[in-house]
């Protein structure tokens, strides 16, 4: 198995706040890795670093065995990415805000693979809907839909069940956890909700402080911090300041 | 350069634009009341004083260049907010497009929305003020190009100054314009500004532009140096547009500034 991502050394200054500290993981072709932490700990600003959107201070990014700086755009167009906070064009209307990203994404026979995308995420009679006029459940199905367009090798999620409820959270799961066995596409998950992190993830990131202080399967987690579910692991992790680092 | 990427991001805005009435409205309506407005002022100057009856041409003649650099300069500014108010800006810089795809989308964006307000604009002072812009002939197109030149970078500085500074920004896509026209010797010569603003008005391509223009409308013999002056200002304020452009928003990066505006 290679590895798709690679990141080492990272590093990101605000001003005198540091986001991100000396970050070192890799990512495998078809893993889906999940990103886990309190909020500040420092995941969301590491995706937007994976996404070009945030320039790290220090270190480097590798995608697909190629540096992300001086590669962004071959790279990203085998990316794609999808966060319940960021929506699409509220004033456009839903089959458009699709069209206009499978022709920014490139994708071949545009048409078929909006109506099954749509159809997969149960959108299918809202494709001349105003997207503004979406629930924010359906606007998350949406961007993910999206994110879907160009069959993306590397899929980056930012707690993309957050405002879903629990019924179409557990779709959305399985639609992702099935793409990625169909395709072999890589995925980076962050997210609170720990079914996400458990039923979706083969390994898992826990980070604070912009450092990782646990790698491993959710087994490992469950055992490292001697837990019963990834819950209690998460809130004796999130209280602990950990000086052991990974 | 990809054309795809560039036809979609016009589409995006077509379809944007085709959503909202105020939109259209800001595009056509407030153009065609500048003219119709400032039209009827000038006719009753003209009655009321001794005004040289070329004074009206001239008048009528600059409301409809000066819309030319306004649309061209808003279209950057406004497609890029657009992206911003639609939060829309993320799933944008996050997809394979070059600045200069996303740059040049909003450019040709600009020049087909300029050609729309000049073909409206000329046909109404020809059949309201008996002023036929035709007939300034090819001078007509180059004023035209000097003044989408002098727009875009406008627009692009703006841009650039939105990205860095953020929301508190934003009103300078519409304040910039306001603040350079009377600068740009738009309704008036050069000649006629304090002499120590004369330094900085020639610096800017559109007051050599509207000074060829008056030279076109009054029949006299046109020096061509006015153009090429502007035409030169205009490579200028492109590459510092390009450069300041590019700056800002490689700076909002490492600030962390383009998630923040974005979300």
């Amino acid at each position: 198995m290679d590895n798709i991502v690679e990141v080492r050394g990272l590093r990101k200054e605000f001003r005198k706040t540091v986001a991100i500290e000396n970050l070192n993981f890799e990512v495998k072709r078809g893993e889906i890795l999940g990103f886990l932490g309190a909020n500040g700990a420092g995941k969301t600003t590491t995706i937007f670093m994976l996404l070009g959107l945030i320039t790290p201070t220090k270190g480097t990014i590798k995608i697909f065995g190629n540096e992300l700086q001086s590669h962004r755009v071959p790279i990203l167009k085998r990316m794609n990415f999808a966060s319940a906070y960021q929506q699409l064009p509220y004033n456009l209307l839903v089959w458009e805000n699709l069209y206009v990203f499978a022709e920014i994404y490139g994708v071949r026979n545009s048409k078929r693979k909006i109506d099954e995308l749509l159809e997969t995420f149960e959108l299918s009679h809202m494709r001349k809907n105003l997207t503004g006029s979406l629930s924010s459940g359906e606007q998350t199905r949406l961007t993910l839909c999206k994110a879907l367009l160009n069959d993306p090798d590397l899929l980056l999620l930012d707690e993309p069940t957050a405002s879903l409820d629990p019924d179409q959270a557990d779709k959305v799961r399985k639609i992702i956890a099935g793409r990625q066995r169909d395709t072999g596409m890589t995925v980076i998950n962050t997210s609170h909700n720990m079914l996400d992190v458990s039923e979706l993830c083969d390994r898992i990131l826990f980070m604070q402080s912009g450092q990782v202080v646990a790698n491993g399967s959710a087994a490992d987690i469950l055992n490292k911090f001697e837990s019963k579910n990834l819950e209690e692991a998460f809130i004796t992790m999130a209280r602990t300041q950990l000086v052991e680092k990974v | 350069m990809n054309w795809r990427i560039i036809r979609a991001l016009i589409v995006k805005y077509a379809f944007t634009c085709s959503r909202n009435n105020f939109r259209v409205m800001d595009i056509f309506f407030w153009p065609v009341m500048d003219l119709l407005l400032w039209g009827f002022v000038t006719v009753y100057m003209l009655k009321v004083s001794n005004a040289v009856p070329t004074f009206i041409t001239f008048f009528i003649a600059a409301i409809i260049l000066w819309n030319v650099l306004y649309r061209a300069q808003q279209v950057v500014s406004v497609s890029f907010l657009d992206d911003v108010w639609s939060r829309n800006l993320l799933n944008i810089f996050a997809a394979p497009i070059r600045a200069t795809e996303y740059v040049g989308a909003s450019y040709i964006m600009g020049l087909m929305q300029s050609f729309v307000v000049l073909i409206i604009l000329g046909t109404l002072a020809y059949f309201v003020h008996s002023l036929n812009i035709l007939t300034m002939g090819i001078w007509l197109g180059l004023l035209f190009g000097n003044l989408i030149l002098m727009g875009w970078s406008i627009g692009l500085m703006t841009t650039g100054a939105i990205l860095r500074w953020g929301p508190p920004a934003e009103a300078l896509a519409w304040a910039i314009p306001g603040i350079i026209q009377p600068l740009s010797a738009v309704f008036y010569p050069i000649s006629v500004l304090p002499g120590w603003l004369q330094p900085f008005a020639v610096c800017f391509p559109a007051s050599h532009v509207f000074e060829g223009m008056r030279e076109i409308l009054s029949g006299h013999t046109v020096d061509p140096n006015h153009l090429l002056c502007a035409f030169l200002l205009n490579i200028i304020y492109m590459t510092l547009a390009a450069f300041l452009f590019k700056s800002c928003l490689d700076g909002a990066k490492v600030r962390g500034s383009l998630v923040k505006y974005g979300t």
